[in-house]
């Protein structure tokens, strides 16, 4: 439509055509090209027949996979070709380790000032007896933060996984619990006498390691394994009616997310003070002490707390796929 | 020290935060989390892109009370900033454009679990953008390998659960070939921070020792790398990967995820190895010839699919292939042709996913090339937005992707005994471009009969029906014409940034 000229004219004009073709109702070539429509495909009965013929030798050739004579020769290359490309795989590594560094020679290139500072200033710097829980914690606690979210991540796509919308249940179908019922040993007396004498000390020694990481061998990540360990087999034997009374996902979720936002706020807190070059506040303390090294018992604490969780959520949403 | 240094610390940390954050969030409230963390990360990258460029030399920065070879470190450069800031906008163009179809493609209750897998994508690919430190960065491609497979399974079908175990399978195998090739270099060199590592290759290379296996960590490295990035014998896993997860992952997977990893693989070669060894170990030739043959395959691949996402995504291949072709040829120009196709391919990748699920949504949400018959006209917006992303794909002038071809080969033209093999495939590799995006601008420009849209029930899609994808099409056609029209200064950018990376 056009206010200013009559339409007849307005449709004359190249702003109309342009709007045609804009909106895809005029195909420009018609009628300037010349353009042979073309025939609509009719299938004769000669040709329905070939066709049919064709398709039932072309299943008859690709899925019939116990006389295709390709897809055998196929397999057998395949596996020949596999054996050999891991044998060289092999080969070359073993000769590339052949030339290595003799393990243990004092004249190695990894033997240098970094463990060197480790292993003789670690324990002034750090304030752990522990070596290793110094060096993941404090010297590279980049890393360790990294590898903690790396088990948070694991447990999300676990999540996106196996989950189960409750909402998304069919009327007929019964309750994801009812179903478990009949494929589980509900009850077993000896497996419960056992939890009931073994969980508390596994619970117990697992907070234990945890809390003396900084003192000892352990830290956060074998203690969380350890207490992860003990609440499987309590909701082995006991199931999940007594579980769920104190761990669901959503304690899981804010638990892991209190941990790891403690963990990201006191790294936050170190990195910033020692990139500036200002003094920590926080003290060192005696080592040996339980309250000692500094930020390392927060930090395996909260690892702990994360490792644990995410042992229990794998097992229960493997089993289960929710809780 | 200026605060501004501090920024791309408190980048990395501020996204690690989001991640955890977002799992007790409801899914709209994560949402708007993820959208204000990534703006925010994108400011801040961009005042550290210029206050890098005013001091004009890069800065290293402590990860803690400990100095480097004993603690953690990050370095922060012209490019490195620039690739964060580069990577902040298309993700945040990617979220915005794919939010339709996350609401209908994933599960309500799940939703805030895929804005924990974005933000904690983000932080590993500044993490793997920003580290000076090999170990750092293994930890952070695990969180990225992991990351990208909950975002390719959220939108739960048969056809992407296959595809995230294949991601998984293939991605592992890069991911492990690229710890055994770290070890190597540790137990040779006793390093794990980048500088030191190449002081002591240096001195390896000069005194001859440790011969073998350095040549064979460079070549599981590259070969780790390679995998993750799909380079051709390797991208079993990505049609279906980028075909049937939901458009955000597919657009954010194609044009970040896979960059990621060539971006940490020329730092490697850069900063690690030393580019003189490696153009003596010839590992590069070797890239360099797989990088050909995933241009031509890749596009051969691409010519025959039917369904326009796994063609986009075949198209991914070839152009993957380019980027190795050009860090193959083993010169300056060659590298800084990659690093600006890594920026031109991920601007246009994500245009054209974005795009194409316009079109799909003017088509009854089928993905069946012979369905998309004059979607184009159907929605106007992604019809434009498509015909840019393809004519930039095929090297038209004007858009990004004429400057990286016109870059590639002037590197060939350079590059000697390589030249006559680089011009060849660069041709050819241009016209089956144009066969396949060509053939599909031309589909969606036909109009189809009136009845048959009657028949299949196609509604058109105007721009008011979807504001944010509107916003986000506008916004990525501006970016191609942008990175087209003034590509001498980006260009100069990316030469700097490479400069100061040795």
């Amino acid at each position: 439509m056009s206010r200013k000229i009559p339409q007849e004219q307005y449709e004359k004009t190249r702003s109309y055509r342009l709007k045609q073709w804009l909106d895809g109702s005029k195909d420009l070539y018609l009628g300037e090209v010349e353009m042979k429509p073309q025939k609509p495909y009719e299938e004769t009965h000669k040709q329905r027949k070939k066709r049919e013929k064709e398709k039932a030798r072309a299943v008859e050739r690709v899925y019939d996979t116990e006389r295709n004579a390709e897809i055998r020769i196929f397999r057998k290359i395949y596996r020949v070709f596999s054996i050999l490309f891991c044998v060289f795989l092999v080969l070359m590594l073993l000769i590339a380790v052949s030339y290595l560094p003799t393990i243990g020679s004092a004249d190695k290139p990894a033997n240098n000032e970094v463990s060197a500072r480790y292993i003789e200033s670690g324990l002034q710097e750090t304030g752990a007896v522990n070596i290793v829980t110094g060096m993941i914690l404090d010297y590279r606690a980049f890393d360790t933060l990294g590898e903690s979210h790396v088990l948070f991540v694991a447990t999300c796509t676990v999540l996106i996984l196996l989950r189960r919308d409750e909402k998304k249940r069919k009327d007929g179908e019964p309750a994801e619990e009812e179903q478990d019922f009949l494929y589980e040993p509900k009850d077993d007396v000896i497996l419960q006498t056992v939890a009931k004498i073994l969980v508390p000390p596994i619970v117990i020694f697992g907070i234990y390691v945890i809390l003396c990481g900084h003192l000892g061998p352990g830290g956060g990540f074998s203690g969380g394994a350890i207490i992860g360990a003990g609440l499987i087999l309590y909701l082995n034997a006991f199931g999940f009616e007594k579980t769920e009374r104190f761990f669901r996902a959503s304690t899981y979720k804010k638990l892991s997310f209190t941990a790891l936002a403690c963990y990201t706020f006191s790294k936050c807190y170190s990195f910033y003070t020692g990139a500036n070059h200002i003094e920590s506040v926080i003290p060192l303390g005696t080592p040996g002490a339980i309250l000692s090294s500094g930020l390392i018992l927060v930090l395996n604490i909260c690892v702990g707390v994360v490792v644990a969780g995410t042992m229990y959520t794998f097992y229960a949403m493997f089993r289960k796929g929710g809780y | 020290m200026a605060f501004v240094q501090n920024l791309p610390f408190i980048s990395i940390l501020l996204s690690l935060f989001a991640g955890p954050l977002s799992s007790i969030l409801s899914g709209k409230k994560a949402k708007w989390v993820n959208l204000a963390v990534i703006g925010a990360v994108g400011a801040m990258s961009a005042a550290v892109l210029a206050f890098v460029l005013s001091t004009g030399e890069p800065y290293v920065y402590m990860m803690g009370h400990f100095p480097a070879p004993w603690g953690n470190e990050i370095r922060v450069g012209v490019l490195e900033a620039s690739m964060a800031v580069f990577f902040c906008v298309i993700m945040f163009l990617c979220m915005i454009g794919g939010s339709r179809e996350r609401e209908l493609e994933i599960e309500e209750s799940k939703m805030n679990l895929y804005y924990v897998m974005v933000n904690l994508l983000l932080c590993s690919l500044l993490a793997l953008i920003y580290t000076n430190d090999l170990f750092t960065a293994y930890v952070f491609v695990e969180i990225n390998t992991i990351a990208a497979c909950g975002l390719i399974m959220i939108r739960q079908n048969g056809r992407t659960i296959e595809a995230a175990t294949r991601y998984m399978i293939m991605s592992l195998l890069g991911s492990g070939l690229f710890l055994l090739g770290l070890c190597f270099l540790y137990d040779l060199t006793g390093h794990l921070l980048m500088s030191n590592i190449q002081e002591s290759v240096r001195v390896l290379k000069q005194t001859g020792e440790y011969h073998v296996p350095l040549l064979v960590s460079i070549c599981l490295i590259s070969v780790g790398l390679a995998i993750k990035s799909a380079l051709y014998p390797f991208h079993a896993w990505l049609p279906d990967a980028y075909g049937y997860s939901t458009l955000s992952s597919a657009a954010i997977l194609s044009s970040l995820v896979s960059k990621g990893y060539v971006f940490l693989l020329v730092k490697i070669f850069y900063r690690v190895v030393g580019f003189d060894v490696i153009m003596d170990s010839k590992v590069i030739n070797v890239l360099f010839v797989f990088g050909i043959i995933g241009m031509i395959m890749g596009s051969v691949a691409a010519i025959k699919e039917n369904n326009i996402r796994r063609m986009i995504a075949f198209s991914s291949v070839a152009q993957i292939g380019y980027i190795y072709m050009g860090l193959g040829l083993g010169s300056q120009i060659g590298s800084i042709a990659s690093v600006y196709h890594i920026v031109a391919h991920a601007a246009t990748k994500s245009l054209l996913f974005v795009a194409a699920s316009g079109l799909t949504q003017a088509s009854g949400d089928s993905t069946d090339f012979f369905d998309l018959t004059g979607a184009g006209f159907r929605n106007k917006l992604a019809g434009i937005a498509f015909t840019v992303g393809s004519l930039s794909m095929v090297g038209f002038p004007m858009f990004s992707g004429f400057t990286s071809k016109l870059l590639f080969a002037q590197a060939g033209v350079e590059s000697g005994n390589k030249m006559l093999l680089t011009l060849v495939a660069l041709a050819l590799s241009t016209i089956l471009n144009a066969v396949y995006f060509m053939k599909t601008v031309i589909r969606i420009y036909t109009p189809e009969k009136k009845k048959v849209l009657v028949q299949k029930d196609f509604h058109s899609v105007t721009m008011a029906d979807q504001p944010a994808k509107s916003a986000a099409l506008v916004c990525f056609i501006v970016l191609n014409l942008f990175l087209g029209l003034w590509s001498e200064p980006m260009v100069r950018l990316f030469g700097d940034g490479l400069a100061m990376f040795a």
